[in-house]
């Protein structure tokens, strides 16, 4: 590691995001650590490691690691740590600033168009409602616009529109 | 008693046994469910690129069950914990919710704190009781075993929750099952996380959250396990194949929905509650149930 390398305002940064000011009380005891199911099946994986190399201020490294990736949003580092950071929420943090610095993996983009085509994940098509029917089940619909809306994507010329 | 209905993306399209089961129990339990075909996405699928659009989706769907004056009710615990999230967050920080406000104007919604966002099973609980469950139920479960999986989002966090249950040692789902007159395991990789939380980034990983927990059951020989979300279920019922030749072992672990267990001691057939779509059937239950 070089120092000068080094950004003493990204906790700063981290901590600025929503759910982030937990990083600023990490006394870095690795009860996270000693719990996280990930850590478990890969030991380069390691809480504790992310929130002190962020607190080093790697920016860099913290943020284009592909380890912050691996975590499976299971909330067991936040129910054990001493001093009540949630981790989880710390590296949701983190990862919001990697994913603006353009570090996202590409199924993050892709959600966020499939929301603004379809105002859902998973497409409906008349397949998807004519199975719901033969069930007796009331048929689901696409609205995107309000998706659309929120984040700011233009419908696609192609299939634009309330889909339905 | 009435509540609005949160489908998510994911349980109208794949876990139609889920959706189908959790609507008929309701019915018998004499909870109404209303639909909102505008409800859609919960937001969470954004959070970890974009969680202040997520929250605003969640805002969004918060602000829709305040319109109808219900509380929502979710099947999916990702989504019931995004939703539930999202309220607590926004009912402690009147600014965060001055923000979501200005982008859900447009859209002629308005968040107001107050709303209740809870899963299908803590409503059920809350509202009805198991008692109540209990004395409703018509057909035994007596001799068949089954694991519950809680599942991360139904138990943590912890404050979200407000104290219902130790996520340590959850007990709710376990007594659910109990109340149909099975038996509720409880073995060492009981809490353990399915995994489906990273199998987007990671398949192997994933795989093997999962796989550990279900050679634990596969040894224990239960009827079957339990869920109560449909991400869990990818891992354990979806991607079970997948993993044990991964693992390079066989293994059949049954998975069923808890409203399945419930809707059949509830006295519905297994065609009612959906069994037939099950991917890795619970032949033993199906034969039991079957006229
Ligand atoms: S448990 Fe809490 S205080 Fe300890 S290292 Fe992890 S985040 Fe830091
Ligand atoms: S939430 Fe992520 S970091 Fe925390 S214990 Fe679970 S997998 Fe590990």
């Amino acid at each position: 590691m070089r120092l000068n390398d080094c950004d003493p305002g990204f906790k700063h940064q981290i901590a600025a995001e929503p759910g982030g000011a937990g990083i600023r009380v990490c006394f870095g005891c690795a009860a996270c650590s000693a719990r996280c199911p990930v850590g478990a099946n890969r030991p380069e994986y390691d809480p504790r490691r992310i929130i002190r190399a962020a607190l080093l201020g790697q920016r860099e490294e913290v943020l284009a690691s592909p380890l912050i990736w691996l975590c499976s949003s299971c909330y067991t580092c936040g129910e054990v740590c001493p001093q009540g950071v949630r981790f989880t929420d710390v590296l949701t943090a983190i990862k919001n600033l990697a994913a603006r610095e353009g570090h996202a993996p590409p199924s993050a983009r892709i959600t966020a168009e499939l929301l603004a085509k379809q105002g859902r994940l998973l497409e409906i098509t008349e397949f998807e409602n004519e199975k719901r029917a033969e069930l007796g089940l009331p048929p689901v619909e696409q609205r995107p616009s309000d998706f659309q809306s929120i984040l700011g994507i233009a419908p696609q010329e192609q299939d634009a529109g309330e889909g339905a | 008693m009435k509540a609005l209905l949160f489908l998510g993306c994911t349980v109208p399209v794949r876990n139609l046994n889920y959706e189908l089961s959790a609507r008929k129990v309701c019915q018998a339990l004499g909870v109404e469910l209303v639909d909102d075909p505008a409800l859609a996405c919960c937001g969470y699928p954004l959070k970890g690129s974009d969680q202040g659009h997520a929250l605003v989706i969640a805002a969004r769907a918060l602000a829709q069950a305040r319109a109808h004056g219900l509380p929502l009710v979710a099947l999916c615990s990702a989504c019931a914990g995004t939703l539930a999230e999202a309220e607590h967050h926004l009912a402690h920080d009147p600014i965060a919710a001055e923000a979501v406000n200005k982008e859900l104007e447009p859209l002629g919604l308005r968040y107001e704190p107050g709303v209740k966002a809870t899963h299908l099973m803590r409503f059920l609980l809350n509202e009805v009781g198991v008692e109540a469950i209990q004395a409703k139920m018509t057909k035994s479960l007596e001799g068949f075993s089954f694991a519950p999986h809680y599942g991360c989002h139904y138990l943590k966090p912890s404050e979200v929750l407000g104290g219902l249950e130790d996520p340590e040692n959850p007990q709710s789902l376990a007594r659910l099952i109990a109340a149909t007159g099975a038996e509720a395991v409880n073995h060492p990789r009981l809490k353990d996380c399915c995994g489906g939380g990273v199998l987007g980034a990671d398949e192997e990983l994933a795989g093997s959250l999962a796989g550990a927990k279900l050679a634990e059951l596969d040894a224990l020989g239960v009827t079957a396990m339990v869920m109560v979300c449909p991400f869990c279920n990818v891992m354990f019922e979806g991607q079970q194949k997948a993993i044990a030749k991964r693992m390079d072992t066989k293994f059949k672990v049954p998975v069923v929905y808890l409203t399945q267990l419930l809707g059949l001691g509830l006295g519905l057939s297994p065609d009612e509650v959906g069994l037939k779509l099950n991917r890795v059937k619970p032949k033993e239950l199906i034969k039991a149930f079957k006229e």
